[in-house]
């Protein structure tokens, strides 16, 4: 077995007593107390996530912002600088490579922030496709990544210096010096809550997560692990990649119409896209409260009188809600809010709900 | 390494249950280390009085947030009481498990039985070895 890569705050992680876990080939915290303590920490004051394992690729260049219409399924031409864009990487099929989010920070340049498990697999898409003219950089390695999120983060920014962060609308950043690093913030993150993710140099990161940690305590502020991230971002129905998103899989498929720009048409994989939904889908993602006592599970089918019709995408127990929620792929009439199926746990059919997403009201 | 409570009264298994004795009605339950390692426990499925259950072999499944797993008899025996607050109340695994937290009483067929558990050093020992 390889050894697992570490992020630059591996150490601080062990003397938190975070349980660690292997993800994405990443030695990674899934909790450091509990998963619902940290959950409703981050809906209720704030947590602090490392998620340094995800990947920067830096598009730069006098056709980067080309390269980039191509690549994405929105544009980022007519992206302001200083905003981000939430978008897809998608293939020929109409598929997805990833999910990212685009950063314009300047005249001719952008930063995608991607996946850890997609990192190399994007890194070498980008290669293949950027135009003559753009220099692609995988920055990884050098990047220390924060989420701080829950209401109480602008005010935890607040006390280590960063305080104008809050005046950052949703989907925005800015650089900003706090703790004695510089940073990039922007007002974005994976949880539904109002928060911040934070872009510092890898060396740097330590000092500032220690910072919030300490000056962050009064609010409420906790770490949060890979388990608080997941139930949050399930909650507020946000997909992750290699469950309710892959290689076969249409954005359209899957709900993301808003982040789709088939209008705009240039860019790889929408004739396939729009040639598919003309076609129908066959099939729809819908979210779903469990009736009954239990979880469920990805790969958990759904049934309907015994019959399968789909398939479990990811599913967990809501701290917010008190009952177990879930995302599935279903038959198209079955994606109706008031649908009712069963989803098959260890055998026995457990009686679901498809209800509107996301499940909690979430911020901007 | 954690710090975890293994009373000395009990006998525990190395699927991390814990065995305490009243003759031949036994109660079990899961460890401190089990109950910290599967982490905020949402959900126990157990059977209904009656049922034959085999040292060794699955005779429930436990849930927490993250993963599903499977509850290991430490005994063979036939189930004479379970513990029905816990479908509503799953935490009290996490917030007590050697009292509110208990799962099934079972009549075994003899004391001697209790002899292949480990006593409350040797399961520490045990626990220690694997690491956290």
């Amino acid at each position: 077995m390889s050894e697992l890569r570490r992020t630059p705050l591996h150490e601080a992680h062990l003397r938190l007593g975070a349980r660690m876990v292997d993800f994405a080939g990443f030695s990674m915290p899934v909790q450091y107390d509990s998963i619902v303590a940290e959950h409703r920490a981050v809906r209720e004051a704030a947590g602090l996530f490392d998620v340094s394992h995800m990947g920067q690729l830096h598009l730069e260049g006098p056709s980067a912002l080309a390269s980039a219409d191509r690549l994405l399924s929105r544009r980022v031409s007519n992206q302001r600088e200083g905003r981000v864009r939430y978008a897809l990487l998608c293939n020929e099929a109409g598929g997805v490579v990833d999910d990212v989010t685009a950063y314009r920070t300047g005249e001719s340049a952008l930063f995608l922030c991607v996946n850890a498990a997609n990192v190399a697999k994007d890194h070498s898409w980008v290669l293949k496709h950027v135009e003559d003219g753009t220099r692609v950089h995988d920055a990884s390695d050098d990047t220390g990544l924060l989420a701080l999120q829950g209401p109480a983060s602008g005010d935890i920014l607040a006390r280590v210096g960063a305080g104008d962060a809050r005046q950052l609308k949703r989907y925005a950043f800015a650089s900003f010096e706090l703790a004695g690093a510089r940073a990039l913030i922007s007002r974005t993150g994976y949880t539904g809550s109002d928060g911040y993710e934070l872009y510092l140099e890898a060396a740097g990161s330590e000092r500032v997560f220690e910072a919030l940690l300490a000056e962050g305590q009064r609010d409420g502020l906790v770490p949060a692990g890979l388990g608080a991230r997941d139930t949050l971002r399930l909650e507020a129905a946000m997909p992750l990649y290699g469950h309710e998103l892959d290689a076969e899989s249409s954005p359209l498929e899957a709900g993301l119409d808003r982040f789709v720009e088939l209008e705009h048409g240039g860019f790889i994989g929408a004739e396939a896209i729009a040639r598919r939904a003309a076609a129908g889908h066959g099939r729809a993602l819908v979210g779903f409260v469990l009736e009954d006592r239990g979880v469920a599970r990805a790969g958990y089918e759904i049934a309907v009188d015994g019959t399968r019709v789909g398939r479990v995408t990811s599913g967990a127990p809501s701290p917010t809600l008190g009952r177990s929620i879930g995302l599935a792929w279903v038959p198209p009439h079955l994606a109706a809010p008031g649908s009712r199926f069963d989803v098959v746990i260890r055998g026995r059919a457990t009686a679901a709900q498809a209800v509107e997403t996301p499940f909690v009201e979430i911020a901007g | 390494m954690a710090d975890y409570d293994f009373p000395e009264n009990l006998r525990y298994s190395r699927e991390d249950e814990w065995v305490r004795a009243d003759g031949n009605r036994v109660t079990i339950g899961i460890s401190d280390y089990a109950q910290q390692q599967l982490g905020d426990i949402v959900f126990v499925e157990l059977p209904g009085v009656g049922t034959a259950v085999s040292a060794g072999e699955s005779f429930g499944v436990i849930e927490s947030v993250k993963a599903v797993s499977d509850l290991f008899a430490p005994l063979s025996g036939t189930v004479a009481a379970l513990n029905e607050a816990l479908a509503d109340t799953p935490e009290q695994v996490n917030e007590s498990p050697y009292g509110d937290g208990w799962m099934l009483e079972i009549e075994i067929a003899g004391a001697e039985e209790l002899d292949t558990l480990l006593d409350a050093e040797a399961y520490a020992a045990y626990v220690a070895e694997r690491g956290d």
